[in-house]
């Protein structure tokens, strides 16, 4: 079981990277929910002694958040502002894939450095959620256009669900709330980037979001 | 009970305002909310409520210590909005006056919050629904700094999840049940792991951080508070950011417990010494008042940051200071807002001779420009006075020196540009535009009360608040 689970966050780990190195949106958003599908089957296989519905739901909202609404959202936004591709991004694609490659790398060293229970230890989890969030970091500071500003925070969430793995049973209330981290994307998505910058700037290209500066 | 009726109360206030039709009288339910619900805080405070043990919710001491002045600072900021929203009836205000009411609605959860993902869901709430209080205004710039605060925002938000994550994770090695109230994570203390219960400070402290403001992570708040309304900016700088420090509080007795305290305090000062540093070069530089105002803010953060780390007496002092901060604040928040209305714009280029256009708001800026310089007797002076002295007494003389240096340079940038805009010979579209503008009871009175009660504070603090922050001090240290 832990091999398969392991088999997954491989997999998730292996997206990132193929997040950082795509030029395209589409294939931006595509890596990013097929991240959140395979996020959404974890749970299952966590799923140790007994049958806990809260467990099921977190899996269902998962994928049907990560994986189906939120990159449904940004197809939209997509369309709506009229773009395909990222053009010059403020970190290159080969730069941001050797980054991410560093830093799965050092997330697998730190996660040495810290203490894991039995049943966890030769687990992927803590690495895999390093990376993660570091994979989230690159494409947040990285990128220039606010959808993929978006996907790069979806990847840090990501790696934080990942983290979330490890208390799932002990302390389901804190991980499901980690569920209203989507919220926020939500809110990113439909409030800002669809209707306000866009009408606004007639662009969602942030760095034209540079009036307010000392 | 009752501390549950401070959370449900606004939030019922807001579904009302949500289906309220008339956008004339809709913003009287501010003020009517805020009375009431400041009534029940003070009856609250002054027969505080016992909280059982392992409640997740309670109006406890820390609680007490702090969310009066909230509830004060709303009171006064919702009758200012009465008046505001009648001078912007152009505009459609269902959104602002429900998310404002929403707004104080999370902030009581979040003050009351003893349970560590309550606390994380309540502050992500609050900032959630900050959003759109923020591009009220609907200009570019408005939306610009919007962008940038729920990207900035939102990274704090998910990193003091996964900070709380590393928390529960400490607990869980350690042995833990899986509760994770505060008072069942201290009382496990050294049972805690501690690699992950400093990671997990690492995590809050930046998460929590990011939204109290302070630097390096303050990058929102000069742009959020610059295209804010003026009681919006008020509310971020008193209540919003009251909640994270009480956050970072209450987490800091937890690593304290877990054996890490000394390690905790370094990291507040140095990062609070931080935030006094950058704020005091900023306003050095800045033009715009209502970025100065976030600086003076980011300033002030830095200030209970530094209160926070000295221990006992350095938190009294902190808690003291939060209720200053947060009155004087928003007094200058609201008479800067009206200068900006009468003016046309926040730059001092084209700001000049206010005090000959709005002579009562100029008064105002310039008496709480002083109060929040720490101009004896204002409230200021006396909480930062107690920081200064707790500090000497725990032998931290460079970090006094530095945050007396500080102080002087802020001193220096806000003068220069309180009086920059104050001084001088209006321009001529500067007159045109005042025109439509008029200093009304509605507009002046509000931060004149705001002023007044950080006079009050300086000068007769009263022994009923000392005590509500001695006995959060005992909550937070129980041992001494």
């Amino acid at each position: 079981m832990s091999g398969t689970l392991n088999l997954l966050i491989g997999l998730a780990m292996g997206l990132n990277l193929l997040a950082l190195g795509s030029s395209r949106l589409p294939s931006l958003i595509r890596a990013m929910s097929m991240q959140g599908v395979v996020l959404g089957f974890m749970p299952l296989l966590l799923e140790h002694e007994r049958f806990d519905w809260r467990v099921i739901l977190i899996a269902l909202a998962t994928m049907g958040g990560k994986g189906v609404l939120i990159p449904g959202l940004l197809r939209r936004a997509m369309r709506a502002a009229n773009i395909e591709r990222e053009i010059q991004p403020f970190i290159g694609y080969i730069p941001s894939l050797l980054l991410g490659a560093g830093g799965t790398i050092m997330a697998v060293a730190l996660a040495r450095a810290l203490p894991l229970l039995p049943e966890h230890t030769g687990s992927l989890l803590v690495p895999g959620a390093i990376a993660s969030v570091l994979t989230g970091f690159i494409l947040l500071i990285g990128r220039a256009k606010a959808i993929s500003q978006v996907c790069g925070y979806l990847i840090l969430e990501n790696g934080i669900y990942l983290f979330g793995m490890l208390l799932i049973h002990s302390t389901p209330l804190l991980v499901e709330s980690g569920i209203l981290l989507d919220v926020t994307v939500g809110v990113f998505v439909i409030g800002i980037i669809v209707d306000r910058i866009q009408r606004a700037f007639d662009s969602l290209d942030t760095r034209k979001l540079t009036t307010l500066h000392e | 009970m009752k501390s549950a009726l401070l959370i449900i109360l606004p939030l019922a206030g807001a579904a009302l305002s949500a289906l309220w039709r008339n956008n004339r009288t809709r913003p009287w339910l501010l003020p009517v909310v805020g009375l009431v619900h400041l009534i029940l805080t003070f009856w609250l405070f002054i027969n505080p409520p016992v909280v059982a043990v392992n409640a997740w919710l309670g109006f406890d001491p820390l609680a007490r210590a702090v969310l009066p002045a909230v509830s004060l600072l709303f009171m006064v900021c919702a009758a200012y909005g009465v008046s505001y929203l009648r001078i912007r009836s152009e505009r459609p205000n269902r959104v602002f006056v429900t998310l404002l009411l929403a707004m104080l609605g999370l902030l009581s959860a979040g003050h009351q919050a003893r349970h560590l993902s309550l606390l994380w869901i309540a502050t992500e709430a609050v900032t959630l629904a900050a959003v759109p209080l923020l591009h009220f205004n609907g200009t570019p710039r408005a939306f610009e700094a919007t962008w940038k605060y729920l990207l900035v925002g939102g990274t704090g938000i998910a990193l003091s999840l996964l900070g709380s994550f590393c928390l529960g994770y400490a607990s869980l090695y350690g042995g833990g049940g899986g509760d994770l109230t505060f008072v069942a994570l201290t009382a496990q203390g050294a049972g805690l792991s501690r690699p992950w219960v400093l990671t997990a400070w690492v995590l809050l402290l930046v998460g929590y951080g990011t939204k109290m403001g302070l630097a390096p992570m303050h990058t929102w708040k000069p742009d959020a508070y610059g295209e804010a309304p003026g009681i919006v900016g008020a509310i971020l700088a008193g209540g919003v950011t009251t909640v994270a420090f009480t956050a970072i509080l209450r987490v800091r007795a937890v690593v304290g417990a877990a054996g890490e305290g000394v390690i905790a305090d370094r990291t507040l000062l140095v990062i609070g010494l931080f935030s006094m540093l950058v704020a005091a070069l900023f306003l050095l530089g800045t033009r715009d008042f209502k970025r100065m105002l976030a600086y003076s803010s980011v300033e002030h953060m830095g200030i209970l940051s530094i209160g926070a780390a000295l221990g006992g007496a350095g938190v009294a002092a902190a808690l003291f200071h939060v209720w200053t901060n947060s009155l004087t604040k928003g007094s200058l928040f609201l008479s800067a807002g009206n200068i900006r209305r009468a003016a046309g714009s926040a730059s001092m280029d084209d700001v000049r001779g206010m005090s000959i256009l709005t002579p009562r708001s100029a008064a105002l800026f310039v008496t709480g420009m002083f109060a929040v310089t720490a101009c004896p007797p204002f409230g200021p002076f006396f909480s930062e006075l107690r920081i200064v002295r707790a500090a000497l007494a725990s032998g931290h003389g460079a970090a006094t020196a530095m945050f007396l240096g500080c102080l002087l340079f802020a001193f220096f940038g806000l003068t220069r540009v309180v009086f920059g805009i104050v001084d001088g010979r209006p321009r001529t579209a500067t007159i045109a535009n005042s025109r439509r503008f008029v200093e009304t009871a509605g507009v002046i009175l509000p931060p004149l009360a705001l002023l007044g009660l950080s006079l009050w504070l300086g000068l007769f603090t009263p022994a009923v608040l000392q005590d509500s922050w001695t006995a959060a001090v005992a909550q937070l240290f129980p041992t001494r």
